[in-house]
């Protein structure tokens, strides 16, 4: 309750500035319309803004969803062979140093304007973070529960499998988390770069016919979605670690 | 389980040319308990690694063998300190983890007898942080006894319990570890007084044997002659940790 109230006094608090800015700077609504005016226009165009967001949403859900798979397992590929460290690492750590942004271009020459390049864009850019929690997890496993596992004869398989991967999952939950927040600029870059639809292109299309307010409409329900995006991922993360069984 | 044998360690231990202890010669007697006592950072604990062939970075020149001439490995099991339980897995999947780590399937009914045995039987099902300390102990003594090896090497594992839990682990692992060759590394003179049917110190100077205390063990916390040995010891490493 005490929380409810807190969160609605910060968003009257953020909606009374925007409002008091855009009076007291008498911007036209071309420059900025007022929370108001978005509110409206989020409300009259909620069927336009809901077609483009279910889109995003999907290239966010499946890009997360692959990003985790593909991740995870390059994580335990790393962490269970010294060879595949010293040769792909290198490259992974590179790979980093080219901005996602610069790719887009090619990925949609590449994979074409639906959705395969804007799942393309999100894996990308969350496969890197989710990987790399998770494999430094992998990397630090208790050394008396290493000593135990050797003691009673296992396999390195088994190890992994028994006693590394459950000891990091917290490490990947962490990469989830942020992947989740990460998943949907990966998408929305995607759609900025050639899309017909999603709420990337809606956003574009909005700004270049003069329409700030649908613009506003479609940045907010991104900004929600991402927000509730990482806190199903955050609870979901948690009961998942509550919840593993013997 | 056949006739624990005795252990001989005999040599030197190395990081890189650096001499860490040694040359040593020490014969632990099978299936009896024998403790070892001495300052931190002597090598004890490296000691104990290498026979359990954990120590990746000491050289170990000599040998560590079983006086029955067969293999060491697959026939110790380790208990160290701080339990070293799997935060994800109750009490049963603690137990039986050795099984499962060899790809076998446990033998359930006998670790709920074992679980039973150390007075577990209600927290079968508990996860380890909902233990306290002690139980927690007894969960690794359970899942050592479950391991079922002829030699067992504990690595101070009651240090981290208060004094009268303490008391009650070493009862406990006195009880359920007889005709086992147990090796035990510890801080603690009243320790080994109680626990040890042969008590080694080792620091810079080599390893000395001290005579136990006379009787069976585990000895009683108030029993005259075992709190002389207490104090003997005491005084013994007070002087070797003031490089007396």
């Amino acid at each position: 309750m005490n929380r409810a109230l807190i969160l609605a006094g910060t968003v009257a608090l953020a909606l009374g500035l925007w409002q008091a800015l855009v009076v007291l700077a008498s911007l036209p609504p071309f420059i900025l319309p007022g929370p108001a005016r978005v509110a409206e226009t989020l409300w009259s165009s909620r069927a336009l803004i809901a077609e483009h967001g279910l889109i995003t949403a999907a290239e966010v859900l499946i890009g997360l969803a692959l990003g985790a798979v593909l991740g995870g397992a390059s994580a335990i590929g790393l962490a269970a062979s010294p060879v595949a460290r010293r040769l792909i690492r290198p490259m992974m750590v590179f790979s980093q140093a080219i901005p996602v942004f610069a790719l887009a271009p090619i990925l949609t020459l590449w994979l074409g304007y639906g959705l395969a390049s804007k799942i393309a864009m999100a894996l990308l850019i969350i496969y890197f973070p989710v990987t790399s929690a998770f494999f430094d997890a992998l990397m630090r496993t208790p050394q008396p529960l290493l000593d135990l596992g050797r003691v009673m004869g296992t396999t390195p398989a088994r190890l992994m499998w028994h006693i590394r991967v459950p000891a990091a999952l917290p490490g990947l939950a962490s990469g989830l988390r942020l992947a989740a927040v990460y998943a949907p600029i990966g998408a929305i870059i995607g759609e900025w770069v050639g899309a017909s639809k999603g709420l990337g292109y809606l956003m574009l299309l909005a700004n270049g016919r003069a329409k700030i307010d649908l613009m506003f409409a479609a940045l907010i329900v991104l900004a929600v979605f991402t927000l509730l995006l990482h806190r199903a991922v955050d609870a979901g993360c948690r009961r998942w670690l509550d919840s593993r069984s013997t | 389980m056949c006739a624990a044998p005795a252990l001989l360690i005999d040599g030197t231990a190395r990081i890189g040319v650096e001499r860490l202890f040694g040359p040593l010669r020490l014969e632990i007697e099978g299936g009896r308990i024998t403790c070892l006592l001495g300052p931190s950072g002597v090598g004890k604990t490296t000691l104990l690694r290498l026979v359990a062939g954990l120590d990746e970075v000491t050289r170990f020149e000599g040998r560590i063998s079983a006086s029955d001439g067969l293999p060491l490995a697959g026939r110790i099991a380790l208990m160290a300190q701080g339990a070293d339980l799997l935060p994800w897995r109750d009490v049963l999947g603690n137990v039986a983890l050795g099984a499962r780590l060899r790809g076998q399937s446990p033998d359930l009914p006998r670790a709920r007898a074992i679980i039973d045995r150390m007075g577990l039987g209600p927290h079968a099902r508990k996860r380890p942080h909902t233990l306290s300390g002690g139980q927690r102990q007894r969960v690794a003594l359970a899942r050592t006894l479950m391991e079922d090896r002829p030699i067992v090497l504990l690595d101070e594992p009651f240090s981290a319990l208060d004094a009268g839990t303490r008391a009650q682990m070493q009862d406990l692992a006195a009880a359920h570890l007889a005709g086992r060759t147990v090796w035990m590394v510890t801080h603690d003179p009243g320790e080994a007084a109680r626990m040890g049917h042969a008590i080694h110190i080792l620091s810079e100077a080599g390893l000395e044997t001290v005579a136990p205390p006379p009787g069976p063990v585990p000895r009683a916390v108030d029993d005259p002659d075992t709190l002389a040995v207490q104090g003997s010891l005491l005084a013994r490493l007070r002087d070797l940790g003031t490089g007396a």
